[in-house]
């Protein structure tokens, strides 16, 4: 049964008399909430000290990165680690890092957009039409995203030296877009069942096709379902280490996970230049998943309340 | 004891919405008490603040001798039946019954007798075993109410229970609940939007309208005498006519010659509105003593035809047995054969006389 | 212009037969009402009909042309949908304008057409508003005047009136007879409400799990329904059905009452029947009448303009329409006479009505 507590009362309106909470003494509501605020503070730290001591890190003079005891507060900011990032050093044009950089904006973005150019069709087709075993078929689409990708990394690279696609950006598109489809497939369907087909039949015998009253009505509507759904497809192929790794090895096709990942190892690690790549990688997807936040909640509840 | 007293209710949303102004509603024991009104006029609102899901910004509510304004809905005593049935969709209908009882810690040899008699009173012996997927919109909506039933509350809730539901299978329900609520003697608020389910169910039936109560009564008598213009408005199918007259020469006078028998103590040359039940007027061939008008449509229901025809530039809806037949375009005569009717203020909507 | 001929109609959705041999001949100019309750298939009939939905079998003639393998948009129709299926992002004007524009006509051509249906329904304020900001009655006129905007073939409407409050669909139901009759345009019209069925429709088929029961004026279905289907469906209060056999020169009840054998009434004595009064073919005011029923009062329901009581005879419930002002006690007892000239019998195996 539906319930709703209606605690906004208190307070509103001067001159009701308000009966106050009920059964609950005032004392005991703010000792309660004082513990509430004590332990989120604690869950806050614990979460974000480690971003907060990478980007102090990416910050710090490298005298300052290994000062014994560690310095929290006080030291010299120097940008000098993001400039390594993307220069080489000694000044001699652009770092291996920020090809790897451009390599990962490539691949991500370009393997979100065919991910979605091929998801959200498919999707429609699946919430209108009626085909033969939809919903196992559904399943075993979905079934494809029940594995970590590690699983196929094997066969994978097989097939890839077979066909030459090793060490190339190709090879990571199309198989960064093989791993989100599925998923664009599924979030999407769910925003075009949330768009009644009613619509499109208005549209149909106000005189347009099939697929004009597709383009004309139920995309514009699907506008905020796309947006959330690429931002999921984007930060999976952003984020992907595993299939990176593996399928090349050059600096020309490598993407940044890998190439951060390989700073840390040899005699002497440049943490500063670990954090300040972290960093750098890290803040593009914040971004954009901070400018389309609003569709993000629509994408994660969907379907969730069931009238 | 279980009479319901509302005092000066008041409910304001956090958004600054008045849901309800300054309500007060004496609801008797054993009474099928009826609030009617268009969506966001307040009875749910209402509702809600008895059952105790809302908690109202002002006023106090009694159930009984108790001021429950700080007790939580369970402490209430009081059941809720909801437009949506609100099963669990995981347990058999005996179990759906069976929860509130087995909440509240009652001895399982209770809970089976008492699941048992509300089970025959609404007839669901035969689909006590099913769960509610595999139950019709009416069965589920019975269960619905045994599960209220068996808590043998102080006042049963009913917030739109069937409007969801068939017409046929809302007819036959409302006989139910008026019947069930005959034999039980059990305290009923109702709410509702159909003014026809209200009229067919209530002792008393109090239309709200944007917070405000703007008449109780019994059925007939808001049938008969409704108090204000909005009222006129909404009881009845097809509506009152409302018709603009004139008090002159000892009678209402209206455009196009109808002239109405006026109640005592109306000034002479006041404007006033009279409101004419279709079935207080009559179409005869057009003569002598009948006021000329003209069938603008027909609408043949069966066991009655509604006519709307024009007189005096107004259109006016006349009830007449199914045996009529007039025309439509047809010019015909028309007679009032009512008594006086209710005369209203146009300024205030308030009935004078 | 408008005639439209569904013929043999076939639809299965998985398991469920929606349509089942539904066949209906609309004549051109006719305000025909398919009705229904809900499931019937009535919708199912009007998006086959309308291309929305493709059959299994059958086939759709539009003015005598096979019009089964066409488009929606090249069908010429125009269609009221259930929930209004109005562009949400567009204002009410562009909605109206809709269909025009996909027909390419020209931007004065098409501010005209507007005005004029809007003008007509009388929502001239409102074309600059999005749907969100419109009532229910409203959105219904504009969707109702984006069907109006073209001349199309013949008008289809889903159940247009089901959303709308009691008030407005009174009005709604003169305001659509008054468009059919000034248009003269063929109106296709679904509900599952009897009440619109019988006082709009020139012709009422009555639809039940994908077949046609009767095809008849509304006079006709509520004074000879066919079978003990239609006779319940049609008609508010539902019609009192009271299982029966003929014994002799009697009716004699399964709940224990007799009544004479109306001379109409032929058949084998001991026959299972169901004899069929309607509300107001039933009095408690007579107390000389020859037919009559014993009973208790279950219920009184005062509408108004009358009083609905429930008779309980015997254990079964009959509805009695009676005066206004009516009233009883719980239990008192009652006699209900009986009009038997109007009394319906039924075959209680077939359901089939058994004629005079």
């Amino acid at each position: 049964m539906a319930l709703q507590v209606d605690d906004a009362v208190a307070g509103e309106t001067p001159g009701h008399a308000h009966p106050g909470r009920r059964g609950v003494p005032r004392r005991a509501g703010a000792v309660r909430r004082w513990f509430e605020i004590a332990l989120l503070a604690f869950l806050a730290v614990v979460m974000l000290f480690p971003v907060v001591w990478m980007l102090e890190t990416s910050l710090k003079e490298n005298r300052d990165v290994y000062a014994v005891p560690a310095k929290l507060l006080g030291f010299d900011v120097t940008f000098d680690h993001y400039k390594d990032v993307f220069i080489q050093r000694g000044g001699s044009g652009a770092s291996d890092l920020a090809t790897n950089f451009k390599n990962s904006v490539l691949v991500a973005g370009l393997s979100t957009a065919l991910a979605t150019l091929l998801g959200v069709p498919a999707a429609w087709a699946y919430s209108r039409f009626p085909i033969k075993m939809k919903k196992d078929q559904l399943f075993f689409i979905l079934s494809t995203r029940f594995m970590p990708p590690v699983v196929v990394v094997i066969p994978i690279f097989l097939m890839y030296r077979d066909l030459g696609l090793i060490d190339t950006k190709l090879g990571l598109i199309l198989i960064y877009t093989a791993f989100n489809l599925p998923f664009t497939i599924w979030m999407m369907k769910g925003f075009v069942d949330e768009v009644p087909g009613e619509y499109e039949d208005a549209a149909m015998l106000d005189g347009y096709s099939r697929l004009e009253a597709f383009f004309r009505v139920t995309l514009p509507l699907l506008v905020p379902g796309i947006a959330a759904t690429a931002v999921f497809a984007l930060i999976f192929s952003w984020n992907e280490f595993v299939l990176a790794i593996f399928l090349t090895s050059s600096e020309s096709a490598r993407t940044a996970p890998p190439a951060i990942a390989g700073l840390i190892g040899g005699t002497t690690i440049d943490w500063g230049l670990v954090a300040a790549s972290a960093m750098v990688f890290a803040a593009p997807v914040l971004l954009f998943a901070f400018l389309v936040r609003k569709h993000l909640v629509a994408g994660v509840t969907l379907g969730a309340v069931r009238r | 004891m279980a009479r319901i007293q509302i005092t000066d209710l008041h409910k304001r949303f956090p958004d600054g919405t008045v849901a309800v102004e300054q309500l007060d509603l004496a609801i008797a024991d054993g009474e099928l008490f009826v609030m009617l009104g268009p969506s966001g006029c307040g009875k749910t609102t209402t509702l809600r603040a008895i059952a105790g899901l809302e908690r109202q910004t002002g006023g106090h509510i009694d159930i009984g001798d108790v001021r429950v304004d700080d007790l939580a809905p369970a402490e209430r005593d009081i059941a809720m039946v909801f437009q949506f049935y609100a099963l669990y969709p995981h347990l058999r209908t005996r179990d759906n019954i069976a929860f509130p009882l087995r909440a509240e810690g009652l001895p399982a040899d209770e809970v089976d007798r008492r699941v048992a008699e509300a089970a025959r009173m609404l007839q669901l012996e035969p689909l006590l075993t099913r769960r509610p997927s595999r139950l019709s919109g009416g069965e589920q909506q019975r269960v619905a109410l045994a599960r209220a039933l068996v808590r043998q509350p102080e006042a049963f809730l009913m917030d739109e229970p069937l409007t969801n539901l068939d017409a046929e299978i809302r007819a036959d329900m409302r006989t139910e609940i008026k019947h069930l609520q005959a034999r039980l003697g059990t305290t009923m608020v109702y709410v509702t939007h159909d003014q026809l389910e209200a009229m067919s169910l209530g002792h008393r039936i109090a239309i709200l309208n944007k917070g405000r109560l703007e008449q109780v009564g019994t059925p007939m008598e808001v049938y008969d005498r409704p108090a204000t213009l909005f009222c006129a408005r909404f009881i009845g199918s097809p509506p009152m006519n409302l018709l603009p007259v004139e008090v002159a020469d000892g009678a209402l006078r209206g455009t196009g010659g109808l002239a109405l028998r006026p109640p005592d103590g109306l000034a002479r040359g006041r404007a006033v509105v009279a409101g004419v039940r279709p079935e207080a007027l009559e179409l005869v061939a057009p003569r002598e003593d009948a006021v000329p008008a003209r069938v603008v449509s027909e609408e043949a229901l069966g066991d009655e035809v509604i006519y709307v025809v024009e007189a005096g530039g107004q259109d006016l809806r006349v009830r007449m047995p199914p045996a009529s037949r007039f025309e439509a375009g047809s010019a015909v005569g028309l007679r009032h054969t009512g008594g006086p009717p209710p005369v209203y203020d146009p300024q205030t909507e308030l009935v004078v006389a | 212009m408008g005639a439209i001929r569904a013929q043999g109609l076939h639809k299965r959705f998985g398991d469920v037969k929606a349509l089942d041999g539904v066949s209906l001949d609309v004549p051109d100019g006719a305000f025909y009402v398919v009705l229904g309750p809900s499931g019937a298939g009535k919708t199912t009939t009007l998006r086959a009909i309308a291309g929305l939905e493709k059959l299994d079998i059958g086939s759709v003639h539009l003015d005598g042309l096979d019009a089964t393998r066409a488009t929606p948009a090249e069908r010429d129709l125009a269609m009221v949908f259930q929930s209004y299926a109005l562009y949400p992002k567009r204002t009410a004007f562009d909605n109206i304008a809709s269909p025009l524009r996909a027909r390419k006509q020209t931007r004065s051509e098409i501010r005209t057409a507007v005005e004029r249906v809007a003008g007509l329904l009388h929502i001239e304020r409102l074309m600059d508003r999005k749907p969100s900001q419109l009532s229910g009655g409203e959105m219904q006129r504009v969707a109702l005047a984006r069907a109006l905007v073209r001349d199309p073939r013949a008008f289809l409407m889903d159940e247009p009136l089901t959303n709308l409050d009691l008030k407005l669909r009174v009005e709604m139901r003169t305001e659509l007879t008054r468009i059919h009759r000034s248009l003269g345009r063929t109106f296709l019209y679904v509900t599952n409400d009897q009440v619109e069925a019988l006082s709009m429709a020139d012709r009422i088929a009555v639809l039940r799990a994908g077949a046609v029961q009767q095809v008849g004026a509304p006079r006709e279905i509520y004074e000879r329904p066919v079978n003990r289907w239609v006779a319940g469906f049609v008609g508010s209060p539902r019609m009192n059905l009271l299982p029966c056999r003929p014994e002799g020169g009697e009716l004699v009840g399964e709940h224990g009452w007799t009544l004479p054998r109306p001379r109409w009434a032929l058949g084998e004595s001991g026959r299972p029947l169901l004899l069929g009064l309607r509300a107001e073919d039933l009095s408690l005011d007579r107390r000389d009448a020859s037919a009559s029923l014993a009973g208790e009062l279950y219920a009184v329901e005062p509408l108004g303009d009358r009083t609905l009581v429930d008779v309980d005879v015997g254990g079964a419930l009959v509805k009695v329409k009676a005066r206004p002002g009516t009233g009883g006690a719980q239990g008192a007892p009652l006699q209900v006479a009986v009009d038997l000239d109007r009394a319906h019998l039924f075959d209680a195996e077939t359901g089939d009505a058994i004629t005079r």
